[in-house]
This record gives structure tokens, sequence and C-alpha cells, in this order.
């Protein structure tokens, strides 16, 4: 078993109890909740006559189903109105704090909790999303449950979980031009498999790891489930820290800052911390990424030839046969150049401020495939009033694009936003799974958002590095 | 209700085979059969787009087929329930009357909502999974256990070793799946630890 790593400390600090099942009680730091996953929990509740135990450690968003053109009440969708309504009445009768739309705060509840300064080093963070991995890339032990498990949380505060094992990823060297810490989760993925990491937590570390901006973090924790972990972390470091004192929570409370960095450094893993298992993959090898298929871990360097089904092992032959007739990609071609209908840049991997900003630079005095619609779908309101104040918006608009308010939007198709019949599309989402974004028959490639811009602009799967023109810093 | 659950032991009942590595949630419960605030119902959407075409005509998948209609042993392959934590997934298969699910591995977020709900995700090698999933073609009628406490799989004149995680095993035959009681028993030692972590404010 590991030792000494930031996951055994903040595992350590936040055990309540041994259950009989020999699970750990642990917990819960920060719960966030939305609109899909917890309406039947609180239904659970009030069937058990319990209360919120902590409504002052939740924190509520609106984010799945939430129309991301005409947001305006009642929504026309009445499935959509009718979660709405739920969400609002029971954050209003329990007394838990909610970033709605007319907040200004409302987003994707991976891109708000660490705007708002909600999520911090050290804290134990849950929510009924399986992309609540995301909030390690602040050194916070965070992971996706279930309903049931969110009864548990609003009930006690506390989670039932089983310790898992740690396996340390390092990626050394520095990523070439025009690759991206999506394209490092892509790389991790495919050669450790969707379920190589079942049964660990990942760390993430390495020069090309401590390179990135909090944003890029955030991108690769995100897709740590789509590796089997349930969790990934980053060490917290000075890049944390610096993020952390511009949110609002330190902004109001400066004096919380100096007093929990030391909590914060000393849960960082230790310089001689044991790890269950340890992957070195060598950044600077790296090339941008695609999916081919339809899971996570069908993916292929731009330039690299799309796998034969026999050369995959075995168990994996099957799945990559049935991938390849529904994508209808040949192996042996690379993915360059395969005709896209839609270029889908959002979701809680890919739609923060710097990812907007390298995508606008890739845009910016071109046009959209006159094939293609394309849609930019931002994180946040905060992200999109930040991209807006930056012109952005105009960019996007002046090529083409769609520029929308936020939400999930088409990375799962719950509001409007989907593809329709056997579109293909680009998209800098975390998912390719059949009927994913809406259609049963939809074909999702996945990639970084400077290759969802180049895609939107050609009308097919595009090497952004051979757009020479482009700045790619 | 909360006092009162369940000890499961085993799980004995014919069985259905779903084949196919990497089956998500996405696939066990569509998205937008989630705009939904109870989970009441949504037995008929299980696998939906497998099981029927644009104008919902029923496609060959075997939750459509008439003799595994009374099915409640579930036999999968590997990396089962992947992708989205989406509870509405086991909720789905439990209420189309899936009881156990036997399998090479399972996601991880996946199992723990079916352990909430009282459904042992119970594995076994590769190939004796395969051999399981044929038998249950040739035998839509025949028992299947799944001997939680002992963590066996037996069918016809076959038992295989199966594996129960611990966890898992203890919850479901001791009766304490259902953590919020049990949990909710420990509030002192939690308000203790609330006051203890140096970032809570209550």
């Amino acid at each position: 078993m590991s030792e000494g790593t930031l996951y055994d400390k903040v595992w350590e600090e936040h055990t309540v109890a041994e259950l009989p099942t020999g699970q750990t009680q642990l917990f819960v730091g920060l719960h966030l909740i939305h609109e899909v996953t917890s309406p039947q929990a609180f239904g659970m509740l009030q069937e058990r006559d319990l209360e919120v135990a902590y409504p002052e450690l939740t924190h509520a968003t609106v984010d799945h189903i939430v129309p991301t053109s005409d947001q305006s009440r009642p929504y026309r969708d009445d499935a959509a109105e009718e979660m709405m309504s739920e969400l609002e009445q029971n954050v209003r009768e329990s007394g838990i704090q909610f970033s709605d739309p007319n907040s200004g705060d409302q987003g994707i509840v991976h891109v708000i909790g660490p705007e708002q300064g909600l999520t911090q080093p050290g804290k134990t963070i849950v929510c009924g999303d399986s992309h609540t991995s995301t909030h390690g890339a602040f050194g916070a032990l965070a992971f996706g449950i279930g309903t049931s498990q969110i009864r548990d949380v609003l009930a006690t505060q506390t989670v039932a979980m089983e310790k898992k094992d740690v396996r340390k990823i390092e990626v050394t060297g520095e990523l070439g031009p025009g690759v991206e810490a999506k394209d490092v989760i892509l790389e991790v993925i495919r050669r450790l498999g969707t379920e190589g990491g079942v049964g660990y937590v990942y760390e993430y570390a390495g020069e090309a790891i401590e390179n990135l901006d909090m944003e890029g973090r955030m991108s690769i924790c995100n897709m740590s489930i789509e590796g089997g972990a349930r969790a990934g972390y980053v060490n917290p470091d000075e890049t944390t820290y610096e993020w952390l004192e511009n949110t609002d929570y330190f902004q109001e409370n400066p004096e919380k800052f100096d007093e929990l960095k030391p909590y914060w450094e000393s849960i960082r893993s230790d310089d001689d911390a044991e790890y269950d298992d340890v992957v070195t993959i060598d950044g600077s090898e790296l090339e941008p990424v695609v999916t081919w298929g339809t899971t996570p871990g069908q993916g292929v360097g731009i330039s690299e030839p799309i796998p034969e089904p026999e050369s995959l092992p075995e168990d994996k032959q099957d799945t990559a046969r049935r991938a390849q007739e529904h994508m209808r990609v040949t192996p042996g071609e690379t993915m360059e150049g395969y005709q896209i209908d839609v270029a889908f840049l959002g979701s809680c991997t890919n739609a923060r401020l710097p990812d907007l900003r390298r995508a606008a630079n890739v845009v910016e005095g071109r046009q959209v495939h006159e094939d293609v619609r394309a849609m930019v779908v931002p994180g946040s309101q905060r992200v999109k009033a930040a991209a807006e104040a930056e012109g952005l918006d105009e960019i996007f608009e002046d090529a083409g694009f769609e520029w929308r308010n936020a939400g999930c939007s088409m990375c799962l198709g719950m509001n409007e936003d989907q593809l329709e019949g056997d579109e293909a599309s680009a998209s800098s989402s975390n998912r390719n799974f059949i009927g994913r974004q809406g259609s049963k028959d939809g074909r999702t490639v996945l990639m970084n958002p400077r290759m969802v811009a180049a895609a939107a602009i050609k009308g097919e799967v595009t090497d952004v590095r051979k757009l020479k023109e482009v700045t790619l810093a | 209700m909360t006092d009162e659950i369940p000890e499961i032991d085993s799980v004995t009942g014919t069985g259905v085979p779903i084949r196919g590595n990497d089956i998500d949630t996405d696939q066990i419960i569509p998205a937008r059969f989630m705009k939904v605030v109870t989970f009441d119902g949504l037995g008929e959407f299980a696998f939906f787009d497998l099981r029927f075409d644009e104008d919902d005509n029923p496609k060959d998948h075997p939750f459509n087929e008439p003799q595994f209609q009374d099915a409640s042993v579930l036999a999968v392959n590997a990396n089962f329930g992947c992708g989205s934590s989406r509870e509405h997934a086991p909720q789905a298969l439990m209420r189309w009357g899936i009881d156990a699910i036997v399998g090479e591995s399972f996601a991880e977020i996946f199992a723990g909502n079916c352990l909430a709900l009282g459904i042992p995700t119970v594995t076994a090698d590769h190939e004796e999974i395969v051999a399981l999933q044929e038998w249950i073609d040739e035998n839509p009628d025949g028992e299947i256990d799944v001997d939680v406490e002992a963590e066996t799989v037996t069918y016809g004149d076959t038992t295989i070793e199966a594996t129960v995680d611990d966890a898992q095993r203890r919850a479901l035959t001791e009766g304490v799946w259902d953590t919020t009681a049990l949990m909710k028993s420990n509030a002192d030692a939690v308000a203790e630890k609330a006051a203890e972590l140096p970032y809570v404010d209550v």
C-alpha cells in the first residue's frame, strides 16, 4: 500500500470511523450538486424524515439540462423546467447556496467550484458526477458518487469508501508546440486502458505536469475517470496558490490564505512517498492525440495510423472492430482528413478561458467550413464574460461559430444541443461513447480545443500544427 | 425503513447475457431518459438505444427476447458500467428485473452504485464468463445461484469460483449496504471532525 502520498494524508485527515463493512467513513469537505443526480437524493431524505446535516458545505448549480441559447423561464423543455424547479425548491428548503443563472456565477459544476475558491487543496470533494475528479488539479481528493451516496452525504456529510492504491504517472520533458494537457491525458488512457485505473487513484507529476497552468491540470484530472481511476490529483504548488489567492473566497477572507497554506503544504506527497505503481511517459514525444473509436482509450497520434484490430490485445479486438465500423474509419489510415459536420468547443474538460483563447487564436481571421456547424459553449458565465471582455466572442462569431451560454451542452446531449443522425463531431469534450452526444448514430472524435478549431475551419480532422501562420505557444 | 436492511447472502434466478467490453452507462440508460426527478419507470428504458431503432421498433437484443424476460442475473464482460456516475443505470437494470450481475470486471462508481441498491457485482475470469453466457443462451430457464457469502456462481452442474470485493461481501451479507443510518449514528464524531479540519467554517 502507498505511504506518504497526498492521497494517504488527505484520507487520514478525513477519516471519521471504520465501518463494519471494512469501509472508511470519510468526512466530505465540499459537496457539489446539480439538477440531474440530486433530486432523487432529496426525495430519499424526505422519505426517511432526514434533513441536510451541513448545508453550508454543499453548493449547487445547474448545468446538464440548462439551455445554452434561450434561457428565459419557464424553459421551453418542460422536463428541464421541472428539474430546475425541483432543484430551486430543494436548495431553498435546505439553505444550500446556489449559483443560479441569475447570479452570474452559474456554469458547469467543475468550472465554478475552482472559480469561486470552493475547491481547495486537501479537501475531500464529492459530487454526483463522474468528472468530479477535475478538482484533484488543486490537490483535493475529489471523486464522483451515485445518488444513494448523495443521500448519505446530505444526511451525514460523510461517504463510505474503500481505500485505493496510488499510481504515480510521471510525465517528463516539455510538451511540443501544439501539444496540450488534453493530449497528455488521451495518451495516458490510450496506454493504460479505460479500466487500467480501476482500483487506483492517479497522481500526476513530472515536469510536463508542473509546467501546466491550473486549467491544463484540470483537463488532465477531469479525464482520470475515462481511464477507470475515480480520482486523480496534482500536488499543490505556487501555480495552485496563485490561482487560489485570486478567487472569491480568499479575496473575501485573505487571512484564510495564510492560515491554510501550511495545511496545503503539509498534505503534498512526501519526496520519499511510496506508490503502488509508477508509470513514466515522455511528454516531449507526444503529438496531438485524436480518438478513432468509441471509447476514450481508442486514441491515436494525429500522424499515426489507426490500428488494425488484430494488432491489439485480444480482449480489445472486438470492441475495436465494432468501433471502427461505427466510426467508418479504415485501419492503416490516419485520422487526418476525417470529415466532420459539427465542431463542439465546450465541456468540463476544455471550456475554460485559456482553452477558448487558444482556439480563438487558431480561428482568428478564418471562416468555419461551409458544411460545418460550429459552437462555443463557455464553461461558466464568468468564463463567458471574461472571454467577451477580451473580444473572443467576436472572433468566434466573425468566423461563423455560435457563441452560447454556459452549460454541459453537447457533451452529453441533455439539452437541445445534440448531434443529428450520423453527424460526425470534432469535440473538445471527454466521451466518444456511441449515443453520447444525443444521436445513437452520431460519431464523436475527441481532441484538444485548437484541434477542434482547426477541424471547424477545414471541415475535417486537421493537424493544427500544419496551419503554419498560427502561433502555437 | 432504514432499520430493516435485508441481508443478501445469495441471489438465485435465470440469466441474461449482455456481451461486450466497456459497456458504458450512456448505453445502459441514454441521457435523455434522465430528465426526470425520480427513478420510477426507468426499467423500460434500460439499453434503449441498443434495443430499439429510430421508429422504436425492437432490434435484436437480449433484453427484448421473450426467453429472458424473467431473468434476474445479468452476465457481462469487462469494464461494465464505465463512464458517467449516473445511478440511473443500475436503477434501470434493477427496475427491469436484475438482482445480481456477474462479469469480468466493473467500473468502480457503477459497482458502488449497485452496492447501494443491494445488487451484488461478482467477478470471474473471462473464460468462465464466456462459458456462463453460452450456458444461459442454451438454458434460458436454467437457474443460476450467485452465492455472495461463498463467492461462487453455480449453474447446471457447474460451480465456478468468483470474487466478491470484501467490503461488498460484508455489506451485503451483514445487511449494512444502506449506509445512511449507520453513518448517521456517528454524528458526534463527524461534528468533531468538522471542528478539527482547518478549512471547515461551520
